[in-house]
């Protein structure tokens, strides 16, 4: 199939960007998105000219790391990751448009590669559970209802690709921040620092310049790990309770918050 | 008492008085729908002018009203504060092509429609509850049974009976109806209140309100211009 790219090109963080139109003649409908870009750049190389800069890693739909907003949609058309698309779903002739994640809390470093590491500072901020030392815990001593373990789980299914800040028209990290706290907020593992956690997490995240949830419910469209925003509401929860009944904790104490 | 002002500072805290002044303004709509079918009463506007007198002078009801007032101002004020920080959040640079398709148009123009809102809002101030008050025109007062009673009927009436005042009345209306489809639900989704044995119950409400009310806020100028 032939398809025309129209890709956003930006040298740098501080330079000024534009979009720069390929045309590809000999697509096969089996490859990945990313493999198509991988000829494309083959294309480029062999023409003397630098290479599409985009993020990749296991190209297995699981490291969260490729990114990439198709055609007006994070990840592309379908609710996957884009390593996970295939250019079976585009049609012979299309011009498919390529841009990068769209938010200030993401600055484009090249290209289409954003840093997100605004997510691991939120994180870090309270995104773990203590552990203490000793001997190995019975696995069956704390009860667990299945219900509640597999919701943890589904929350634990964020890859933190940044799909959500992207789909969001708000650019917000809602969906991320919430999966984070949700995970930990159900168990019984994550108590001792629940409070703590969600005040953090959610200070992290302003700071971080991300905007507010109007609840479009586009990200839940987006997210390639089906991650809910009965999230969001459980995160709001946790944080209106925590916040009229924490001890107070100021932001910047401990952590990266 | 720092940790008040970090919680409604926060974009949580903001959103939670968006949720908290539009659930009150939703009440408020309610009520003020219950007030206005009165006009409706084949009595020359006697019911409707004696339970708007008692609306505008009893002390209880002026107390809300201003605490109305400000959960307007405080709502559009929130708004304002988090759209401008949701624009920054995007960036300087915005998206070439975005796709409508993840999301329902009137989530994403909530602040179009409340924009819509705010100015009718001043404007039906000006003709109804200023003329009400006393601060222009000369509204003239009824005499029931030896009370006093001012006539707003009539000047409703006076306004209902031009055509473009009632097409503009319907519309603004249609804009409320399309901002209470989406924020009626999302209010107790921003409250946290999101649960599989509710949710049902909330957005069939929530829909219902929507359409209902503001139906029977623009049945009644159709009704009195039309006979």
């Amino acid at each position: 199939m032939k398809i025309t790219l129209k890709i956003w090109r930006q040298q740098g963080p501080n330079t000024k960007g534009h979009f720069k139109t390929y045309k590809l003649d000999h697509v096969s409908t089996d490859m990945s998105f990313l493999e198509m870009l991988d000829v494309l750049n083959q294309d480029l190389i062999k023409k003397g000219e630098e290479p599409v800069a985009f993020d990749h890693d296991c190209r297995e739909g699981i490291c969260g790391m490729c990114s990439l907003y198709i055609n007006g949609r994070p990840h592309g058309p379908l609710q996957t990751t884009t390593c996970q698309l295939h250019m079976r779903t585009f049609s012979d002739g299309e011009t498919i448009t390529i841009e990068p994640w769209r938010a200030s809390a993401f600055p484009i470093l090249k290209d289409l590669v954003v840093d997100r590491s605004a997510f691991d500072r939120i994180q870090q901020a309270g995104g773990y559970i203590s552990v203490n030392t000793g001997g190995v815990p019975d696995a069956n001593e704390i009860p667990i209802s299945k219900k509640i373990a597999d919701e943890a789980m589904d929350a634990a299914q964020c890859i933190g690709c940044g799909a959500c800040v992207a789909a969001c028209k708000n650019a917000s990290a809602m969906l991320f921040v919430s999966a984070k706290v949700s995970q930990f907020a159900l168990l019984p593992q994550g108590k001792p620092e629940r409070k703590e956690r969600v005040e953090k997490m959610v200070a992290q995240m302003d700071a971080e310049g991300f905007g507010a949830c109007t609840n479009t419910r586009a990200c839940e469209a987006e997210c390639p790990k089906g991650i809910q925003i009965t999230n969001i509401a459980r995160m709001n929860r946790e944080y209106f309770s925590a916040m009229v009944s924490s001890y107070e904790v100021a932001a910047g104490e401990g952590g990266a918050g | 008492m720092k940790w008040i002002v970090d919680m409604f500072t926060s974009t949580l805290g903001r959103k939670l008085l968006m949720a908290l002044t539009g659930l009150f303004l939703i009440l408020f709509l309610a009520v003020h729908l219950a007030g206005n079918l009165q006009l409706l009463k084949d009595d020359g506007g006697r019911a409707f002018n004696i339970y708007a007198e008692f609306m505008s002078s009893n002390a209880l009801i002026q107390f809300v009203s201003k605490g109305n007032f400000f959960f307007i101002l405080l709502h559009t004020g929130m708004a304002i504060a988090l759209t401008i920080k949701n624009r920054k959040a995007r960036g300087p640079e915005g998206y070439a092509v975005v796709s409508g398709k993840s999301s329902h148009w009137t989530s994403r123009n909530m602040g179009i429609l409340g924009t819509l809102i705010l100015v009718f809002i001043v404007t039906h101030l000006y003709h109804f509850w200023a003329q009400m008050h006393g601060y222009w025109g000369n509204i003239t007062t009824l005499d029931y049974d030896g009370k006093p009673v001012r006539d707003l009927y009539t000047l409703v009436d006076m306004w209902f009976a031009k055509g473009w005042y009632v097409g503009l009345y319907v519309f603004c209306m249609a804009a409320i109806a399309f901002h209470l489809w989406h924020g009626f639900a999302s209010a107790f989704q921003t409250l946290g209140l999101n649960h599989l044995k509710y949710n049902g119950v909330i957005n069939v409400i929530g829909k219902a309100f929507a359409i209902l009310v503001p139906a029977g806020f623009a049945f009644i100028p159709l009704k009195m211009y039309f006979s």
